[in-house]
């Protein structure tokens, strides 16, 4: 079985995010760049189907030269070999297109993608990706089975979940219960000397559109300092709730 | 011209999302000058409903096939009724559903696709849409280049208004495709009675503060009083005292009610992340230095078995006097 797992490459949970150029452009400087954690999960799902049914695992980045500390450490995770689409990430469909583009001769049976970066937060690349390919496409994915080419997966909806059958190839963006947290892997010594000797090979970017441009970033309104109440007071909370901020 | 609004329905019944997106849809159509249209599917609701929010016309699918969602059936539907009506501008919700369908409608449609939309258009030429971003630490201003375009709105964050209209209500008979069934639906399983977190007005959360699973029913009825969701950090979702559904923060469930009350939680980044677009924020917490007190509107240094409790009492007199 052969399996792409779609790896963002992104600022660490714990940044704080700044901008430069009159707010036109991300400040990068001081930030430390991790795999997106929703495709962490995705990637050590990966690791759970090639233990068990055995499965060559691809990971994918369309990014700059930067990117690749990410995908070495998704090497050294386990995954056999690593693509990097050199262009930047800067429009969802165009991103889609350049993977689809490189996929579609490689006949994989499972693309894992998470169900969005932690950055740009968009969602669309998986739905995209998978609908240039002709794939059936399970978003906000929390469970996955295969059985030969059969496939059982659990989706999130609002207010529950939903099980649904298909057959590979299938695409599936994932979120945290298609593994747990206490099953992601850091990555081991070993793993890592590994990792250096894996191909990590740097293609073209194919013809993609793009539908969007950047035009400016924002940051929050600051809030107002906190309003404290004393704990033997709480009914002035209640008060201030409905007169204040009228939510009551 | 026109404009398509999609109006989702859980269970036959309109989500509260759809009417913000209808209302969306409604102010952009006046904006641009055109009729705006709205399509559901699957619905049992009364469609006459749409019209009060602004739509002129209603069309509804209903063929049997259509009754359980499938993103590919119903991408498809979508598309067809917008290639009969001629519309190059389609709104969807940003929920489980409409995410896993727009991408499939974008790309048959050749239509740009932007999600986590927060507000109409700031200008039109260019055509600028500001979205959330960075799990809501900051937002970005797109400027959308394609004619084509589906805007998908973040629910709780437009708002609902009414705008009176008379709406014609026609019937659309789906033209099934082979790709429809590719996947199949096994079963749903519903989390009963509970309010959607990210449709909510309010939500109460609580974080390791409260020590155990065991003490999460003055949380919960604290919520049932107020009528709001319940929600979680994500140390307590990883250590399984409440269900992955509930945690909200940077790599859970963003939200942005009118109201978010956080009991026992100190407010790390990654936790605000996820709740900072909230309008009002109580915090509760032991800590007078918890961070989350900075993020706060309204803070109450104490022992959260000792506040909450107060809490409920106060809001039941107050319910009560009310």
């Amino acid at each position: 079985m052969k399996i792409l797992v779609c790896i963002s490459h992104v600022p660490d949970t714990t940044s704080k995010i700044n901008f430069t150029n009159n707010n036109t452009e991300f400040d990068s400087v001081g930030i430390t760049f991790v795999i997106n954690p929703y495709d962490e999960f995705g990637l050590t799902k990966a690791m759970h189907l090639k233990e068990k049914n055995g499965a060559s695992i691809t990971v994918i980045n369309v990014g700059n030269k930067t990117t690749e500390p990410t995908l070495r450490k998704a090497l050294a995770i386990g995954a056999d070999t690593a693509i990097r689409i050199d262009a930047d990430p800067t429009d969802a469909n165009f991103v889609a297109q350049v993977i689809s583009n490189y996929a579609r001769n490689e006949s994989y049976d499972l693309i894992i993608t998470g169900k969005e970066s932690i950055d740009y937060n968009g969602g669309l690349v998986p739905g995209l990706l998978a609908t240039y390919l002709d794939m059936p496409f399970v978003n906000a994915c929390i469970g996955f089975d295969l059985d030969g080419e059969k496939a059982q997966i659990t989706r999130e909806i609002d207010g529950g979940k939903e099980i649904l059958e298909g057959r590979l190839p299938l695409l599936i963006a994932g979120q945290k219960g298609l593994v747990e947290e206490k099953d992601l892997r850091i990555p081991a010594m070993r793993g890592i000397m590994m990792a250096r000797k894996k191909p990590l090979t740097i293609i073209k970017a194919s013809d993609g559109t793009k539908y969007t441009s950047v035009v400016s970033y924002e940051m929050p309104e600051q809030k107002e300092a906190c309003t404290m109440i004393d704990a033997n007071q709480v009914e002035k909370l209640v008060e201030m709730l409905h007169e204040e901020a009228k939510v009551i | 011209m026109a404009i398509l609004v999609y109006a989702e329905s859980w269970n036959g019944i309109f989500k509260k999302a759809s009417y913000e997106a209808v209302s969306y849809a409604s102010q952009l159509a006046e904006k641009l000058g055109v009729n705006l249209i709205a399509l559901t599917i699957a619905n049992k609701d009364n469609p006459d409903i749409l019209a009060m929010y602004g739509a002129s016309r209603v069309i509804t699918i209903a063929d049997e096939s259509m009754q359980t969602f499938s993103n590919q059936a119903y991408a498809n539907a979508i598309s067809q009724v917008a290639d009969k009506e001629g519309v190059d501008i389609i709104v969807v919700s940003n929920t489980n559903n409409g995410k896993s369908l727009s991408p499939i409608l974008s790309v048959k449609r050749k239509s740009c696709l932007i999600s986590n939309v927060i507000g109409l258009p700031s200008s039109l030429e260019p055509f600028v849409l500001k979205t959330k971003a960075f799990s809501s630490k900051a937002f970005v201003n797109y400027n959308i280049e394609n004619k084509n375009k589906i805007i998908s709105i973040t629910p709780n964050s437009v708002g609902i208004t009414e705008n009176k209209k008379i709406a014609e209500t026609e019937k659309f008979e789906y033209v099934a495709t082979d790709s429809d069934n590719r996947l199949i639906s096994l079963s749903i399983k519903k989390s009963s009675g509970k309010i959607l977190l990210t449709e909510a007005d309010m939500v109460v959360s609580a974080g390791r503060g409260l020590k155990g699973p065991e003490n999460w029913g003055m949380v919960e009825e604290l919520a049932g009083l107020l009528g709001a969701a319940t929600a979680c950090s994500k140390p307590v979702s990883d250590i399984g005292w409440r269900s992955h559904s509930e945690h909200v923060g940077q790599t859970g469930i963003a939200i942005n009610p009118q109201l978010y009350i956080a009991i026992g939680i100190s407010g790390a980044i990654q936790h605000l992340a996820g709740v900072n677009a909230s309008k009002n924020i109580v915090v509760i917490n032991t800590d007078p230095d918890a961070p989350f007190f900075k993020a706060a509107d309204y803070g109450i240094v104490g022992d959260a078995f000792e506040v909450v409790p107060k809490l409920i009492d106060a809001l039941k007199s107050y319910q009560t006097n009310n």
